[in-house]
């Protein structure tokens, strides 16, 4: 599995993730391009829906990330977004998605070493797990 | 503690007794109308009818085992404003237990609303009950119930329940208002009326019932019924895990459907109003399915068909009742009913929440804690 590059859909809200991308981007941090973002206003957009069909297009990894408990700039949406995490993770692994392709993350706006790093650690976590099964088998 | 009293049942007409019931019900000065099963006149089929003309009510037929849709969804139209009037619904255990969700998504009201339960002898499908009824549905109602209340069981002409009520560890009809028990009780002489809340309390004093005890056999024959149900719920939950745990076996598991939908219209817990996948959001451009295809060299049409069902799961299962109407609905004898109380059991697990339970726990999706879940966050 070398040579496998994972692909990771990574939904970053606009106020924190995103701004500690791009700060890590400015501070000329280096991190797998295998991320792919998607910037949304707030965690607390992100429908299951989003994560179901990123997974069946095959991709590796998704991973939803924002703001602090208590740092959301919509107040709550980052709380809401974690009850859809877990939904996902009692309705994914039973069809066999392991665990570890679905993440949630908090990462503030000044942590862009920590997305960097955060960013090594999960490409490095894909690349051990192979790639999808929808990737490789989904038709329908 | 609920308030018990009882029916007797004359001439042995079990069915008789329940219709003098529901006339004393309509009876009632404040009692607009009442939701029943009722027998077509024109076909031998029953459907849930709104009647207010007292004498109509010989038709109600609350024990047959036809149950050709989930009920909740015509009261939450009955209910979705106020309609000048007061009415009774008679439901099955999960049809209360559907409507209750509805409630919670402000798509009924409780208010001028009596919910009138009976204990549920279980449902044949409808293709069954089709093959099975005859043309005289007053001997087929009658064979059934009988049956099933002498402890025989309800498997009769080769035909047995739906896997949905033979998996149901509900029967008894606790959101009920007013809940009718049959489990336990010699029927041929009695049956027993308890009112679970202050609504059921207020009818319960008008009709100027005789208090009575519940005997002790109920209980009993109760506990009985819900372990076997349980044990043939769990044996499911075993079977459709094992049949779908990878992708691909799921998309062997859904390999006949055809992106109908009907199993979102039957489903009564299915709220939204608009189906996203009937939107323009999959209406994709003709091109896209040509990219699509392109990717790997092959496309299955109709498209999207696992993301339908996924994001369904992931929508509504925390809701799920089991009621068995998306098996029912499905055109290409898909057991959805069995995939979707699979994961919805642990889907509603994982809240610590029961849908229809009560009226008092919020819809998971639609609370938080600010301090709650924290295994789900993190990369370790
Ligand atoms: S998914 Fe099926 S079993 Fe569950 S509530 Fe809807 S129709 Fe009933
Ligand atoms: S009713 Fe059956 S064929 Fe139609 S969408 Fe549902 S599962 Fe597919
Ligand atoms: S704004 Fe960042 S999670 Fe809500």
């Amino acid at each position: 599995m070398t040579d496998f590059e994972p692909t990771i859909i990574a939904f970053v809200c606009n106020w924190c993730t995103y701004t500690a991308a791009d700060l890590a981007g400015t501070s000329r941090l280096t991190y797998p391009k295998n991320v792919r973002m998607v910037r949304v206003m707030c965690t607390g957009m992100v429908d299951p829906q989003y994560v179901i069909k990123a997974l069946l297009e095959g991709a590796d990894g998704v991973l939803v990330s924002g703001c602090h408990p208590g740092d959301c700039h919509y107040i709550n949406g980052n709380f809401k977004a974690r009850r859809r995490i877990k939904l996902l993770k009692e309705i994914l692994p039973q069809f066999g998605f392991e665990p570890e392709r679905l993440r949630l993350t908090w990462i503030g706006a000044s942590d862009g070493i920590q997305f960097a790093e955060i960013m090594r650690e999960l490409v490095a976590q894909l690349k051990t797990l192979g790639p999808s099964e929808a990737k490789l088998k989904m038709v329908i | 503690m609920a308030k018990t009293a009882q029916i007797d049942v004359k001439d042995q007409d079990l069915l008789g007794a329940l219709r003098g019931f529901f006339m004393a019900v309509l009876d009632q000065d404040e009692i607009s109308a009442i939701l029943v099963p009722w027998r077509l006149p024109m076909k031998n089929r029953v459907m849930p009818t709104l009647i207010t003309d007292p004498a109509r009510l010989d038709g109600a037929d609350p024990l047959s085992p036809a149950f050709p849709m989930n009920g909740a969804k015509v009261v939450s139209r009955l209910t979705r404003k106020a309609s000048g009037g007061k009415i009774a619904v008679v439901l099955r255990p999960c049809e209360i237990r559907a409507f209750i969700e509805l409630v919670k998504l402000k798509q009924g009201r409780t208010e001028d609303l009596v919910i009138i339960g009976i204990d549920c002898l279980g449902a044949y499908r409808n293709t069954d009950y089709f093959n099975w009824v005859g043309e005289d549905i007053g001997a087929s109602t009658k064979a059934f119930y009988t049956r099933v209340l002498s402890g025989k069981g309800a498997a009769m002409d080769g035909i047995d329940l739906a896997p949905a009520c033979q998996a149901c560890e509900f029967p008894v009809a606790d959101g009920a208002d007013v809940s009718v028990g049959l489990f336990g009780m010699d029927t041929d002489s009695r049956v027993l009326v308890q009112a679970r809340t202050q609504a059921g309390e207020m009818l319960f004093l008008n009709l100027r019932l005789s208090e009575t005890e519940e005997p002790p056999e109920r209980k009993k024959a109760v506990d009985a019924l819900v372990a076997e149900r349980i044990a043939f719920r769990d044996r499911m939950f075993t079977e459709t895990h094992a049949a779908t745990d990878s992708l691909e076996k799921l998309t062997g598991y859904l390999a006949n459907c055809i992106n109908c939908y009907n199993c979102r219209v039957a489903c009564p817990v299915c709220y939204c109003r608009e189906c996203v996948f009937l939107t323009d959001v999959f209406d994709h451009e003709p091109s896209q399915y040509l990219r699509w295809a392109d990717r790997k060299g092959v496309v299955k049409m109709p498209t999207d068909t696992v993301f339908y069902h996924l994001t369904r799961l992931a929508h509504m299962s925390t809701a799920c009742v089991g009621c068995g109407q998306c098996t029912n609905a499905c055109p290409n004898d898909i057991p959805v009913m069995e995939l979707f109380r699979t994961i919805a059991h642990r889907t509603q697990k994982g809240f610590d929440y029961e849908a229809g339970r009560s009226l008092d726990e919020k819809p998971p999706l639609s609370e938080f804690r600010e301090d709650e879940f924290d295994e789900v966050v993190g990369i370790g």
